[in-house]
């Protein structure tokens, strides 16, 4: 237990400690907000669908908790590099409890980062149902960066070096985010597109915040919840297994 | 004599290549023992199979009783080490890499503070002890991961070239502190390093390796006389040639290299 909690400390207080690194990572996020939310606003308003920044929102916030987690995850590559990963892989503690106490600490960082996010899109108009509907979405949020910081685990234990982390975004990260459902609403899709972004675990992630949130949800909360946790655990078990087989 | 280190027959191949090569030795309870060899000589890789980060291809190791293999919190219970490359987190003060440390090694709390004080004091890095490990010197980083690696009271302790790269006020620093605590605590030393002079110093036995091969091992004054030399350093020339060996370096060392260049 003081093992876990340890290990999730480091997490927090590097992220403490680096502020430029928040601040920066929060420039995107914004970006997509304010030129999205106020670009397609019209045209989504005229289509029928309503205010665009309410719909758009809990997109962008499952897009920053994506990408902040996933990043999380790819730091093992960095504790490798510059070397306090073997302090860790030669004390008497298991690798499970190592892997565990990072992501868990990887996963609180990125939710952070996730509820800053909602934090500003109330400046620009974003309106939550109920304190308990965010309440909720905390829940959500921490299950879609426990998935995605266990997936970078997962990804980086398997690389020696962050040469492969420009295909990792492009071939990974970014179609998560643009098939997600995150800009646009999962009815009436393209019969292809709707099996893909049934596929994308990121989706369960937007649509359970969105549904948390505003109150409309495409699968339903209890489903969201289900399917996030169900592929949370395999994601996981999967990170865990490959973590332990990390030699230096 | 009770060894609390027996290797035997220990081999490690990367894909065809022998980095170690059939290596057998042993290391007295109590004892400071030095492992020579020129770059790339299979130094490190035996280090870390010794402390559980490598698994052997053959052969057989005993580290305080117990296999690295199937016992391995056991081992890693028993020895503290330095790596060759550094091993702090820089983001953390010195102070809570210590107590990151503890914890890991489960000390407890007023052990873990007790034993962090007195070590810091040591090392000498008492007054930096809430600065983050970014701004200390290299000399001062060795230091803190000396201090680390005691900090849960080790029966072994690997180090891997601890004084590469600093000056030789910190080395001669570094080796009376090591050997003091060897004499004071019993603490078995088990060491590499580029400087053989250090070695002839302070080791009461000696092996080197080449090629991943043990070629010599026993006493300074013993390899000495078996190579009609005066010194360490001139046998160890002797036996191992005066080409010069350079490591090939994998990818990681490319960026450490690249990373430390910049800075
Ligand atoms: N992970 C690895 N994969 C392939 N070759 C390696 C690896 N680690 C070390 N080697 C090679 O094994 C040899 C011994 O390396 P090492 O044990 O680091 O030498 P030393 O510490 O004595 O300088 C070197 O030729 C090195 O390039
Ligand atoms: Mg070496």
């Amino acid at each position: 237990m003081n093992i876990i909690y340890i290990l999730w400390l480091r997490q927090i207080k590097k992220y403490l400690r680096s502020r430029s690194r928040i601040v920066g990572s929060l420039g995107q996020p914004v970006l997509f907000l304010v030129a999205l939310g106020f670009g397609f606003g019209p045209i989504f308003q005229k289509a029928g669908e309503g205010n665009y920044i309410q719909f758009l929102a809990p997109g962008i916030i499952a897009m920053s908790i994506l990408f902040t987690a996933i990043f999380s995850g790819i730091e093992v590559i960095w504790d490798r590099q510059f070397g306090f990963l073997k302090e860790t892989l030669v004390a008497p503690v298991s690798r499970f409890n190592i892997m565990l106490g990072r992501t868990l600490g990887g996963a609180t960082v990125a939710t952070l980062q996730g509820l800053i996010v909602l934090l500003i899109s109330l400046t620009i108009g974003f309106r939550p149902l109920s304190i308990l509907g965010i309440l909720i979405s905390l829940i959500i949020m921490f299950l879609t960066a426990l998935l995605f910081t266990a997936l970078g685990t997962a990804i980086a234990s398997r690389l020696q070096d962050m040469q492969g982390f420009q295909l990792i975004m492009n071939f990974l990260v970014m179609p998560l985010f643009f098939l997600s459902g995150a800009f646009f609403p999962l009815n009436g899709l393209p019969k292809a597109l709707a099996i893909i972004t049934r596929i994308d675990p990121l989706t369960y992630g937007v649509d359970g915040i969105r549904g948390s949130l505003i109150g409309s949800s495409h699968f339903g909360l209890s489903i969201d919840f289900l399917i996030l946790g169900g592929i949370t655990l395999l994601i996981l078990s999967l990170g865990s297994y490959l973590f332990s087989k990390i030699e230096i | 004599m009770d060894n609390i280190i027996t290797v035997k027959n220990l081999t490690k191949k990367f894909k065809d290549f022998k980095a170690v090569d059939k290596i057998s030795f042993t290391v007295a309870r109590g004892e400071i023992f030095a492992f020579l060899g020129p770059n790339g000589a299979g130094k490190t890789t035996t280090i870390k199979m010794l402390t559980t980060l490598l698994k052997p291809t053959s052969g057989q190791i005993l580290i305080n009783g117990s296999d690295p293999l199937t016992e391995q919190d056991k081992v890693r219970r028993s020895f503290g080490i330095v790596f060759q490359d550094p091993s702090l987190d820089d983001d953390l003060t010195a102070w809570e890499n210590l107590e990151f440390h503890g914890v890991l090694y489960g000390v407890p709390v007023d052990l873990r503070r007790k034993r962090a004080e007195e070590l810091l004091k040591i090392v000498e890095l008492w007054d930096r002890k809430n600065d983050l490990v970014k701004t200390f010197s290299g000399g001062m980083k060795r230091r803190l991961e000396i201090a680390r690696g005691l900090l849960h009271h080790p029966k072994v302790f690997f180090l891997d070239e601890p004084t590469l790269g600093l000056d030789p006020q910190t080395r001669k620093h570094i080796w009376d502190y090591i050997f003091n605590l060897n004499q004071k605590e019993q603490i078995t030393v088990f060491f590499t390093t580029h400087y053989i002079e250090e070695a002839e110093k302070i080791a009461q036995k000696v092996a080197v390796i080449d090629h991943g091969k043990i070629i010599i091992q026993g006493t300074s004054a013993q390899l000495k006389k078996q190579t009609k030399k005066n010194s360490l350093e001139e046998a160890f020339l002797e036996l191992t040639g005066h080409a010069i060996r350079s490591e090939k370096a994998n990818k990681i060392d490319q960026m450490r290299m690249h990373r430390s260049l910049r800075r």
